[in-house]
């Protein structure tokens, strides 16, 4: 009993951002006409690309910095993916590695500019967001590229379908139905995240985000943790611009939406409990903080025009709604700001 | 004091880069047309006519970023003021455009100041809700958006051959210099950007000295809003977007420090014109726009390595 209410206490904004998650989803889910599993896959379709970019911001804000080259890294690597996703067969797996290396080497260069350069991550990473959106131009100055329909259909879907369409296995039964974005996040969380957490680096980066000074003087290995903080930053990202490739089909290096990407990754960091000047947190907040944005936006299209809230289901409202929802949720965290004996304290 | 040391810097050196781009597209004009355009006094007065709006955007930008703090909002602050002019008219119009700022700022500031919340994801917050109730405002009818007179007198009439934008940025650079270096505000300002507990321990009244800073950041944004409708001769909804981040690149070039605390006022015209200048050249020789803004990255980041690294963590 003490253990979990010091787990829940210690993980407080998680827990948060899991119980906003269900209660919003479940009003969702309440109101929808017609819910099934092919919701869900409809859904997780939508989160994928935004939780991926989340997960990105999270690595940067949790070594106590900002990074503002995630929606424009994911630009390029849909850019870059266009071009060599677009074989058949065994060349796509090949164009898929080369996507997440691509990811990976320019979250490394933002890491290289940062500790070795010595320049803060949010100006870097301005400046590098710039770079990037400059090489998807190259790649992509128009819209284009064609990847392999069967293979942009296969993996953006369910089990069932991904058999199917290659003739790997029949209907599955229930278990075929399960949409195939949750076992991606699921293979990155396992794969990559745990894994990280638990190794001398990861526990490094949650130290530098705490205190640089006090990590250095323990021993901390501070460029390394950094580097690897935005080198798997870079990768998530890049995971973002492989998932937008395979689900748009093509390369657009539109740059409205990196920027809308990126602010929006801040968002999804902060509701999912991640502390804005680092060391406190972790992506699985991130995924379910982008979950209650997305979530925020489906209640929008199933409330019923004729109910008592109906007039909310305005698409024009919408954009307000969220607004007001984002600033109400980041706000209710100053309750502790009424609380201090000490103002000072405020002040860290 | 010489007058090297007097100017420091990072002023220096961008004022030395400036030189440098007008001298390559010279170079480059010369050797393909003979003229040497750049170094017209039309062009130029354009240029200056042109980078206005960014210098003063990103005047009120470095009146946050050196508390150490961050304006999000400035996009839909600027769009929204103009929108509202347009859309009201006249001089009420103007005064509600001047009203968005002094309101929005207020809000950002109690946001922040009061409830603590980090400026980075309230202004975000902010500027999501700005942006929502300009799409109600627009979206059931297409509301009044061509320029009022005042817009077009501030934003594109020229008086002996000096926009008027350029006059307007002179007036507000002036107010804000002798903010930052002659009132009690402008030191509490620096004080609060290199350690809000000991100016709080001061007797400074800091969360005052927080929301003032983000009214005269908002109030810079509309007054951008006004004149840059006035220019492009109607406000719209994304006209704003392409201010953010050159804004924060322009402060940050001019040598202000992002985590606050120091910087020169002059330092941020000089990085408003270096970024204007830079694109302007690039735009002329005929640069594709993938390779200006590779260019455009790779010469924020050359420069900062010149003079704005971070000291090493050592202790």
């Amino acid at each position: 009993m003490k253990t979990l209410r010091f787990a829940i206490a210690h993980n407080l904004g998680l827990v948060l951002a899991i119980g906003l998650f269900v209660v919003l989803y479940a009003i969702y889910v309440s109101m929808h006409p017609n819910y099934g599993m092919n919701v869900v896959l409809q859904n997780g379709n939508e989160a994928l690309a935004l939780i991926l970019v989340g997960m990105a911001q999270t690595m940067v804000v949790l070594i106590g910095g900002l990074d503002l080259s995630v929606g424009p890294l994911m630009t390029l690597v849909n850019c870059f993916g266009s071009i060599v996703m677009a074989g058949t067969g065994g060349s796509i797996v090949l164009g898929v590695i080369a996507c997440m290396a691509l990811g990976a080497a320019c979250g490394f260069m933002n890491g290289c500019i940062v500790v070795y350069g010595r320049i803060q991550p949010i100006i870097a990473t301005l400046a590098t967001g710039a770079i990037y959106l400059g090489l998807a131009l190259f790649l992509r100055p128009t819209p284009g590229g064609r990847i392999d329909g069967d293979f942009a259909w296969a993996f953006t879907n369910d089990i069932n379908e991904l058999g199917y369409t290659y003739g790997w296995w029949e209907d599955l039964g229930w278990f075929g139905l399960i949409p195939l974005q949750p076992i991606y996040l699921i293979l990155i969380v396992v794969l990559v995240w745990l894994p990280f957490r638990r190794t001398a680096t990861g526990r490094g980066c949650y130290a530098v985000g705490s205190s640089e000074a006090a990590a250095f003087m323990s021993g901390v290995k501070i460029n390394r943790c950094k580097l690897t903080a935005f080198t798997l930053a870079g990768f998530f990202a890049g995971c973002a611009g492989i998932y937008l490739t395979m689900q748009i089909g093509s390369g657009n290096a539109d740059a409205p939406q990196a920027a809308e990407y990126t602010l929006r990754s801040i968002a999804t960091v902060v509701i999912g409990g991640t502390s804005l000047y680092g060391g406190s947190g972790g992506v699985i907040g991130t995924i379910f903080g982008a979950l209650v944005l997305r979530s925020i936006s489906f209640i929008f299209r199933v409330v019923p025009e004729s109910s008592a809230l109906g007039f909310v289901a305005s698409p024009l409202l919408q954009p307000f709604f969220e607004g007001v929802i984002l600033l109400i949720a980041v706000s209710l965290g100053a309750a502790r700001t009424f609380r201090v004996r000490n103002r000072l304290s405020l002040f860290t | 004091m010489s007058l090297v040391s007097k100017i420091d810097k990072p002023i220096l050196i961008g004022l030395g880069f400036i030189v440098l781009i007008l001298a390559v597209g010279t170079v480059y004009t010369l050797s393909t047309q003979g003229t040497a355009v750049f170094l017209s006094p039309n062009y130029l007065m354009q240029q200056l006519h042109v980078g206005a709006f960014l210098g003063i955007t990103a005047a009120g930008m470095m009146m946050v970023i050196l508390l150490g703090h961050i304006d999000l909002s400035v996009p839909w602050t600027l769009a929204a003021g103009a929108m509202l002019a347009t859309a009201i008219g006249g001089p009420l119009g103007a005064l509600t455009c001047i009203g968005v700022g002094l309101t929005v700022g207020l809000v950002n500031g109690l946001g922040v100041a009061f409830l603590r919340v980090p400026s980075m994801i309230f202004t975000l917050g902010v500027n999501t809700v700005l942006l929502g109730l300009m799409v109600m405002l627009t979206g059931g009818h297409a509301p009044q958006s061509a320029a009022t007179d005042l817009m077009l007198f501030l934003g594109r009439d020229r008086t002996l051959g000096i926009p008027h934008s350029v006059i307007v940025w002179a007036l507000v650079s002036l107010t804000l210099v002798f903010v930052l270096t002659r009132t009690p505000l402008g030191r509490y300002m620096y004080a609060i950007g290199n350690q809000e507990a000991a100016a709080y321990l001061s007797g400074v009244r800091t969360r005052l000295v927080i929301v003032a800073a983000f009214v005269m950041c908002s109030l810079c944004a509309v007054i951008a809003g006004l004149a840059l409708g006035g220019y492009s001769a109607r406000a719209y909804q994304a006209m704003g977007d392409a201010y953010l981040l050159p804004s924060i690149a322009a402060v940050v070039l001019g040598g202000t420090n992002i985590l606050g605390g120091q910087g020169r006022y002059a330092g941020t015209v000089v990085g408003a014109l270096i970024i204007v200048l830079l694109q302007s050249v690039l735009s002329v020789m005929q640069m594709e726009e993938a390779f200006r803004q590779v260019i455009y990255g790779a010469v924020i980041i050359g420069m900062l390595l010149i003079y704005s690294r971070g000291r090493i963590v050592n202790a």
